[in-house]
């Protein structure tokens, strides 16, 4: 931070020679221009293309049939009540793993932070979750609540209304059921990627200060929630921001664990199934730019609501 | 702490038993189940450990050629976007971090929104515009969006390492009468490679786990990399999948995962967080 504030002074202070700005403008653009012609192609492009798409009837099994519509498919998936079941259970998943994983995370992040020794050890233990693939999380926790090979329903059966043995509780038989299991799946994969986000913004809440409020007379959890909490700030909110939208996009654990049974469909999942199952690429095209719109209207919520400060936050502002 | 009492010490034990427990138990459990026969959980074993230990499904995940194919596949798109992705990253990460440009912050703010782009609402504009650019079900179809969807990622994380290094040595270098190519080669590589190594590891990992495109953008081994092989084992009764040799392909591809956890931790979690937080 304090050798950025320096050398950008440092820059600005130089008796600035026209011609040399020019040149280093010029050859800043140049160098960011392939990165921010492949960003643009690749996702710009195709979503005109989509919105172009959106407004015919176009499935791939009848290509003769393809016609202008207008609004006609957007009309059609929002007087659907399973694009509003789907969008449901998509918000429901996003919340809750949230909300736990901020929990979890934090109790994570402080343990880490205190942990003197073994360091290098228990980091690799956390990195594991978050560098294994999702579909790989979703297979083995698919299999520890499975109803004939799982061992979530023997360990577990002393709890209320979980049984094992010949009538074991079938965890993907129901709706609830298996969407908590979707959830237990992503928030272990995930988790680490938020406590390692909390982890550095506790590493930069000042020891002195804690120790200060302490002196004082402040109770832990006083310290906590008046000290520790409002300095990191900043790194709550982007692990937030963060967490957020990425749970919103939910698909890979769905797909492996469900395929949508039981209602446990999410918007992600709803915008596959139409395109590559269906072949509606019309319709498709329409949830595609839902989802985008949805995912760029959250983003904007979250960022006004908890005021996140990205290029503060990264220490460029 | 002021502090450290002796119950705080106790709590910091158990709460680093808890973590190991947490992150380990489902990689354990995957690891035990590979060594299941198809005998034993066909018959239905809620136990944990197997009863007979066998690498039967080994030797049929490694004979198995729409495996192998897969894994070929992986391997190779996750590495050539990596290296694609890190190269683009680094010139715009340069410039980012050293120079004063027009639209700066919009580069940024674009990378940013990039980062949090919908996958999904990809897959029908692609899947329509890959089929008449012949790229579906080819690698350079999987390789250009995950070339793209890490470059936000890299971007960050190369230009908050880049912003950390002394540049002037390159200059005292000079003055000291190295060549400008050997004060950049001895100087500036060294200090600026950890970074890009960092950046490299974080977009292999988004290749190596990408599903969603790599599922609807390929139709045969030609392409298909192992998340959607794996997707496509579950055989013909969904309600009983050969878990074994599903667990024993978890376990190969979680290999090279684990491999570079084990030895770049330390700069993994560096580069996950220079991007996002830094006060």
């Amino acid at each position: 931070m304090s050798t950025t504030v320096a050398t950008a002074g440092a820059r600005r202070a130089r008796p600035a020679a026209t011609d040399r700005a020019v040149a280093e403008n010029r050859l800043g653009l140049k160098l960011v221009a392939p990165a921010v012609v492949i960003m643009l192609v690749v996702t710009a492009w195709p979503m005109i293309q989509a919105l172009y798409l959106s407004l015919f009837r176009y499935r791939l099994t009848t290509p003769d049939d393809r016609g202008f519509v207008g609004l006609d498919n957007y009309g059609t998936i929002l007087s659907d009540s399973l694009f509003w079941k789907d969008t449901f259970n998509t918000i429901v998943i996003m919340l809750v793993s949230v909300v736990v994983e901020l929990v979890i995370g934090f109790a994570f992040a402080m343990v880490m932070h205190r942990v003197i020794f073994a360091r290098g050890f228990i980091r690799t233990a956390i990195l594991i979750p978050y560098g294994i693939i999702t579909v790989v999380s979703a297979f083995a926790w698919q299999f520890a609540f499975s109803l004939n090979n799982g061992f979530v329903d023997s360990w577990f059966s002393w709890l209320p209304g979980i049984t094992s043995g010949a009538d074991a509780t079938n965890w993907f038989g129901h709706h609830w059921p298996a969407m908590f299991a979707i959830v237990v799946s992503e928030i272990w994969k995930t988790t680490p990627f938020m406590s390692l986000l909390l982890l550095a913004g506790l590493s930069q809440v000042s020891e002195d200060m804690i120790e200060a409020a302490q002196v004082d007379g402040a109770t832990w959890w006083q310290r906590l929630w008046k000290v520790i909490l409002p300095n990191m700030r900043a790194a709550i909110m982007v692990a937030v921001l963060f967490r957020a939208l990425d749970a919103f996009r939910i698909f890979d654990n769905i797909y492996v664990m469900t395929r949508g049974a039981q209602d446990t469909e999410s918007s992600s999942f709803l915008t596959y199934r139409q395109v590559i199952e269906q072949f509606q690429l019309g319709l498709g095209s329409a949830l595609s730019v839902l989802l985008f719109l949805t995912v760029l209207l959250l983003a904007f919520i979250i960022v006004k609501i908890f005021r996140v400060d990205l290029a503060r936050a990264r220490g460029e502002a | 702490m002021a502090r450290t009492t002796r119950k705080s010490v106790f709590g910091t034990w158990v709460g680093f038993v808890i973590i190991l427990v947490w992150c380990l138990l489902p990689v354990a459990w995957i690891l035990s189940l590979s060594f299941k026969s198809q005998a034993e959980t066909n018959s239905g074993s809620p136990r944990f450990l197997p009863k007979t230990w066998t690498v039967q499904n080994y030797r049929d995940i490694l004979s198995n050629h729409d495996f192998l194919y897969a894994l070929r596949n992986s391997f190779a798109i996750a590495i050539i976007a990596t290296v694609l992705s890190v190269i683009f990253a680094t010139l715009a990460a340069y410039a980012i971090a050293r120079l004063e440009f027009r639209g700066k912050r919009l580069v940024l703010s674009l990378a940013l929104a990039i980062a949090m782009f919908p996958v999904v609402s990809l897959i029908s504009p692609l899947f329509d515009m890959w089929r008449a650019f012949h790229l579906f079900n080819t690698w350079p179809g999987l390789i250009i969006p995950y070339m793209t969807f890490t470059l936000p990622l890299a971007i960050w994380t190369l230009s908050a390492f880049f912003r950390e290094i002394p540049w002037e040595m390159e200059q005292a270098a000079q003055v000291d009468g190295a060549t400008p190519w050997q004060a950049f080669r001895k100087v500036i590589v060294p200090l600026a490679a950890p970074g890009v190594f960092t950046a490299a590891i974080l977009t292999f990992f988004f290749a190596w786990n990408e599903f969603a495109l790599a599922i609807s953008l390929t139709s045969t081994t030609a392409a298909r990399t192992v998340p959607a092989q794996m997707s496509f084992f579950v055989g013909s009764d969904p309600f009983n999948p050969p878990y074994g040799q599903l667990a024993t392909a978890s376990v190969i591809v979680t290999i090279p995962i684990v491999i570079l956890v084990l030895l770049f931790q330390r700069k993994i979690v560096a580069g996950l967080t220079s991007g996002a937080v830094k006060g």
